[in-house]
């Protein structure tokens, strides 16, 4: 088979993949090709109908579809080539990147550079263990928001929502809205990890009841689902026997929580971060294998498009200076988690990074009256106070780059301490 | 009368007790923590205001119409929205933007398409 040569690919068009090919379009990268799956792209902002995306970057509240139509008209005006219906399968460590689509069936690129951007998937009922039978009318939030969303089916008539994720809260208004009836949120934890925006204007709007401490313990039916039994959790998140409340429905919507998408970056050799289950990358969003980014939801879980946006412009400008001067050496700074913290996004920096960087990453627990701070050698160079640090929002703290020329050792350590 | 309100402007989400008079008007608001709170627990109280978006089914299309108020409405309508969009059924070919509905049961907020459908 003939190999076909392009200075830049970039898989997925979902914000993430569609930033980074803009950015490196207007850097000058003339030869780049863009690789969906999906017939159309945009991503999973496509299926995300309600409004709230670009608050940010927009200064207005756009829907999901109307976000995404913005970059798609960028890239249309840059004459960047978008390839539908074509489906990745593999990246080598060196740039090989092989797709297949009904109309051109298999063919392989060798890519001067590769940016990851597939975005995540939503964890399965297996990673779940929720016990009982397997019947129909169980289905992941995001496969009933695509379902309503973008195929007009209605997966069911009376339903629980089990996780209180955004996505979750989301599709309690969104099946409200479209006639169904929705009995309960219910959510383990002792918080939601959605926003208080959702949880008012998704839940509260509607009188649906939310069910902190509380799992499901029994899922009943057949063929399809009849009904399930929830329970009180201890502190343990061991369900308390005698606080079971049942409810009949026939359906049950899981919102526990997205994965980035690693398969491919798996393949091409791409060191991953336990932490946030995507690569590990540099402030320039390369990962391990040299010439190979990622950015947006296959890095690291998003809460906000905005970001998604931001991160992947800076990794498609990277990769626009990487084909055009290669690597940039080795870096010498790690950054790890300390406590409350969790999945530093980037893990590494090179000392010489001629830009601010922003550390990116999530708090492990809900902490109010706290500081984000940033250690190097025993001496503290960064703080940021804020009321409130929690895990559903993604936390940011700049790195000011002469900052770094200065630094006192080699590892930079992010932790969330209490003020008081 | 007393409301409690938790305010959406940012994560603290504080918990606000608002005091009511018997006709309704706010006496006081307590428990923000900034402005911001304070404001939203009075037009929480007074009059709130939703964006809906809803999709409607298209005759002709596998695939149905996304749409959106252009502007928020009281959240008090939302069910008679819904209830009049529920009869509503857009003509292809449309555009992102395109009004489908005109000033919707005089909310003074038109009903737009939030995608294409072509
Ligand atoms: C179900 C769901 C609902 C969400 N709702 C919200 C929300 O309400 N608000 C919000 O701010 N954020 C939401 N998010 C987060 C949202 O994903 C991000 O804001 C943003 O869309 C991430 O952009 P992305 O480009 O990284 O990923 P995506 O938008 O997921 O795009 C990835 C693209 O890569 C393509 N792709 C994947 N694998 C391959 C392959 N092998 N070959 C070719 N193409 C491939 C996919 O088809 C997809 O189009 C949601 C996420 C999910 C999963
Ligand atoms: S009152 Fe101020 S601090 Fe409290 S949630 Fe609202 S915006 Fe945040």
């Amino acid at each position: 088979m003939t190999e076909k040569r392009v200075d830049l690919l970039v898989i997925g068009a979902g914000p993430a993949g569609l930033a980074a090919a803009i950015a490196a379009k207007e850097t000058g990268i003339d030869s780049l090709l863009v690789l969906e799956r999906e017939k159309d792209p945009g991503g999973i902002l496509r299926q995300c109908i309600h409004n709230g995306f670009g608050l940010h970057r927009f200064k207005e509240e756009l829907t999901g579809p109307e976000y995404a139509d913005r970059d798609i008209a960028r890239a249309m005006e840059l004459h960047i080539p978008i390839r539908c219906g074509t489906t990745v399968l593999s990246v080598s460590s060196g740039r090989k990147v092989t797709c297949v689509s009904p109309s051109e069936g298999l063919q392989i690129y060798q890519a001067g550079a590769v940016i990851l951007a597939m975005g995540c998937r939503e964890r399965p009922r297996g990673a779940l263990c929720t016990p009982g039978t397997r019947c129909a009318g169980i289905y992941s939030a995001g496969t009933a928001q695509r379902f309503v969303n973008l195929e007009g089916l209605m997966p069911g008539k009376r339903v629980v929502i089990l996780g209180s994720g955004d996505i979750g809260l989301i599709m309690a208004r969104r099946m409200t809205l479209q006639g169904a009836e929705v009995l309960a949120c219910v959510e383990i934890m002792p918080y939601s990890s959605g926003l208080n925006r959702n949880i008012v204007q998704c839940l509260q709007d509607y009188s649906i009841p939310l069910y902190l401490n509380h799992t499901v313990t029994e899922i009943r039916g057949r063929e399809r689902l009849e009904g399930i039994t929830i329970s009180q959790v201890d502190e343990n998140r061991k369900p308390i026997p005698g606080t079971d409340i049942s409810f009949d429905c026939d359906t049950l919507l899981l919102s526990c929580g997205l994965i980035p998408e690693n398969e491919l970056s798996l393949g091409a050799g791409v060191r991953l971060s336990p932490a946030t289950s995507g690569p590990v990358v540099n402030e320039n969003f390369e990962t391990s294998v040299p010439g190979v980014f990622a950015c947006g939801n296959v890095l690291h879980v998003h809460d906000l498009v905005d970001h998604v946006s931001r991160e992947s412009a800076l990794a498609g400008k990277a990769a626009a200076e990487y084909i055009r001067s290669g690597a940039a050496g080795a870096e010498t700074i790690q950054v790890t988690d300390g406590d409350g913290v969790r999945g530093t996004v980037p893990q590494m920096i090179h000392r010489n990074a001629s830009a601010d960087i922003d550390l990116m990453f999530r708090p492990a627990g809900v902490y109010r009256s706290s500081a984000a701070v940033v250690r190097c050698g025993g001496e503290e160079i960064l703080r940021k106070k804020a009321m409130i640090y929690t895990p559903g929002e993604m936390a940011v703290l700049t790195l000011k780059a002469e900052l770094l020329q200065r630094l006192p050792d080699s590892v930079l350590t992010v932790s969330i301490e209490r003020t008081e | 009368m007393e409301k409690v309100i938790t305010c959406i402007n940012c994560p603290v989400g504080c918990r606000m007790t608002v005091m009511l008079s018997d006709a309704g008007d706010v006496l006081s608001v307590s428990g923000n923590t900034c402005p911001r709170g304070d404001k939203y627990a009075r037009q929480e109280c007074m009059l709130p205001l939703r964006v809906i978006t809803a999709v409607l089914p298209v005759p002709g299309s596998p695939t149905p119409l996304s749409v959106k108020t252009a502007s928020p409405v009281p959240k008090d309508a939302i069910p008679e929205v819904m209830r009049e969009l529920s009869r509503v059924r857009p003509v292809l070919p449309v555009h992102a933007g395109d009004v489908i509905v005109k000033n919707i049961l005089d909310t003074g907020a038109d009903i737009v398409a939030t995608r294409s459908l072509l």
